[in-house]
């Protein structure tokens, strides 16, 4: 590929508009106001979420994975007052709704935020060598980084499962090792324009080795975007998870999580059972929404020219 | 000139196709023998032995690429275990109607994304701006599959407008379009705003205003052309998108394309049909982004390529 697979993603974050009367002025006010409430809405239910999966034994929650088909399909209870225990219904073999999108969202939690330092950590490390040594090391990566950006992630997922096998640690190592390229990438970048700068040289010759201004001085200075590159890796490896296990390779029956919830629940939308379908989207969208948010402002705080 | 340009880009496409035939041939062995991992259960070795022979897994590695490398370029992908049948045929089949959605997905993005970029662009901080803004924001969060569903469970089983699964006339395609499109006409709205506020804030869009130009006028003969570029690269990796989400697309709504067979090769563990499908759609994505650059060529006389 060109090098034009290494632009971040497109965000908004022009800081001058073209205004109603068509005069030029800026808005950095009204933009940061409106991200930074966003922002402080979506922190608060990422943390309830994450407070919730971390304390799920002891909410008094059903047990995600019993069974009981004579309790089969209930409705949520608003609908139908079927009782406390089934507040959003329960799915169709009989297990409650509620207590498996707590536990699915641990599933989600986990695997988005350990893929993604995963990622990070292989891809700054491999940022790092290829944009301070150059050469053959550099050649090698990104070459490789080309060949993979070749395949839609998705399909590269399929054929790596397909021989590792399913599983959520599996899952985990493969999202992982194969998120490495944009991390690699804008390190790189940055790494290269550092490394023209004076204070990378004044370091080498007061006697400082590679790896020590590498670790002191150039990670602390490139660290910044790959932070903000993670904010929106994360959302993408939880949808990447829900829909491998939507697939049935991600994550296997019975652990809930909310791709296979989906799955799970898909065969009965056709009568018109729709909670145990709609619920674990409604988290999906919910989580994945909060943390771009989220990294939307922290791009706004860190990045100097969007200011 | 750029002629040495597009010579060197060609050359850029071998070498990522060649590439991704070492990722797939590599990834294949992850786990050692491949061939154990295609075998019925119970197979004794004396069918492994001929399983081995018949797919040109014998030999040294070296070898089994060579094998599999110089297949590929007549054309010939293997044998499919699970269908028994040529691999190339049984991905040609499937082909056009993959190319045929997921460029419909990627034409909707296009034909709404920059109208609404535009117009978010245009009305900055304004209600249209805010809905647009919003409106994007919130569907690059839906996740797609999720979003298939609800539609078959509005339009085919709530309202019987539209049929559930299967193809066959336009309507069938409705449902598969716009959930394929969702994302990535999310993503390039954003992106088509951002990149005309960009423009927009410049000295010469200033100075065609102060000359007095009509708004419709600066807006697509000025801020879109300079803002098309980076545009024109995001609906090209788009195109990459669709082809990936084509595998969740038409396992939901039962779509005979290339992506359900991928789906189910993997569950009948038909490595050559897997294989296959990765390489097909590695192609199709790198010609795109061949003609992506080449389109660059054409629209932007700023740079010179050598």
């Amino acid at each position: 590929m060109s090098a034009d697979l290494s632009t971040p993603p497109p965000q908004p974050g022009a800081e001058v508009a073209l205004g109603a009367d068509g005069a030029v002025f800026p808005r950095r006010a009204w933009r940061r106001r409106g991200g930074s409430l966003g922002a402080g809405a979506s922190l608060t239910f990422l943390a309830l979420l994450a407070a919730a999966t971390i304390v799920a034994p002891r909410l008094g929650l059903p047990d995600p994975n019993a069974t009981d088909l004579t309790r089969a399909m209930l409705t949520p209870a608003w609908l139908s007052g079927a009782g406390r225990h089934a507040i959003l219904g329960t799915d169709p073999l009989g297990r409650d709704v509620l207590s498996r999108l707590v536990y699915g969202g641990r599933i989600s939690l986990l695997v988005g935020f350990s893929t993604a330092l995963i990622a990070g950590v292989l891809g700054i490390a491999a940022g790092l060598v290829s944009g301070y040594y150059g050469g053959f090391a550099d050649t090698v990566l990104m070459s490789l980084a080309d060949v993979q950006l070749g395949v839609p992630v998705i399909l590269l997922m399929l054929g790596v499962i397909a021989v590792v096998g399913p599983g959520v640690w599996n899952l985990i190592a493969v999202l992982g090792i194969t998120g490495w390229v944009l991390f690699a990438r804008i390190t790189r970048s940055e790494v290269l324009a550092l490394r023209a700068t004076a204070f990378v040289e004044v370091a080498r010759s007061t006697g400082a080795t590679h790896a020590r201004v590498l670790w002191k001085h150039v990670l602390p200075n490139v660290v910044q975007s790959s932070i903000v590159l993670a904010t929106f890796t994360v959302p993408q490896m939880i949808l990447t998870e829900a829909a491998l296990s939507f697939l049935g390779l991600g994550v296997q029956p019975p652990t809930a999580t909310w791709g296979s919830m989906i799955a799970d629940g898909r065969r009965y939308l056709l009568v018109g059972v729709w909670w145990p379908t709609f619920f674990p989207g409604v988290m999906l969208f919910g989580t994945v929404m909060s943390i771009n948010l989220v990294g939307d402002w922290l791009r706004l705080r860190l990045d100097p020219r969007s200011r | 000139m750029s002629g040495r340009y597009v010579l060197r880009r060609l050359g850029r496409c071998v070498f990522v196709l060649f590439g991704v035939t070492l990722l797939a041939f590599v990834v294949s062995r992850l786990k050692g023998d491949p061939v154990l991992l295609m075998v019925q259960p119970g197979a004794t070795a004396a069918d492994i032995e001929a399983m081995r022979r018949s797919l040109g897994l014998d030999g040294p590695l070296w070898l089994q690429f060579a094998r599999f490398v110089g297949g590929a370029l007549r054309g010939n992908l293997g044998m499919s275990i699970w269908q028994g049948q040529n691999v190339t045929s049984l991905l040609l089949e499937r082909v056009p109607f993959t190319l045929r959605l997921s460029s419909l997905a990627i034409l909707v993005v296009v034909a709404a994304g920059i109208p609404a970029g535009i117009v978010a662009a245009r009305s900055r901080g304004g209600a249209w701006d805010q809905a647009i803004v919003a409106g994007a924001v919130a569907g690059q969060a839906l996740p797609t599959f999720w979003v298939g569903l609800m539609l078959i469970y509005l339009f085919a089983v709530d309202w019987r407008l539209l049929p559930s699964f299967g193809a066959g006339d336009w309507r069938h395609l409705v449902m598969p379009v716009a959930t394929l499109s969702l994302f990535s006409l999310a993503r390039v709205t954003r992106l088509v705003r951002s990149s005309m506020l960009e423009v927009l804030g410049q000295d010469y869009i200033r100075t065609a205003r102060a000359k007095g130009l009509a708004t419709r006028r600066l807006l697509f003969r000025h801020a879109l052309r300079n803002s098309l570029l980076p545009i024109v690269t995001l609906v090209g990796l788009e195109y990459g998108v669709a082809l990936g989400g084509s595998v969740i697309t038409e396992t939901i709504f039962a779509l005979p394309g290339v992506g359900g067979l991928a789906v189910q090769a993997i569950f009948n563990r038909d490595f050559p049909l897997i294989q296959a499908v990765v390489l097909f759609t590695a192609a199709v994505f790198v010609v795109v982004n061949f003609l992506v650059d080449m389109v660059y060529l054409a629209i932007d006389p700023r740079v010179q390529y050598t």
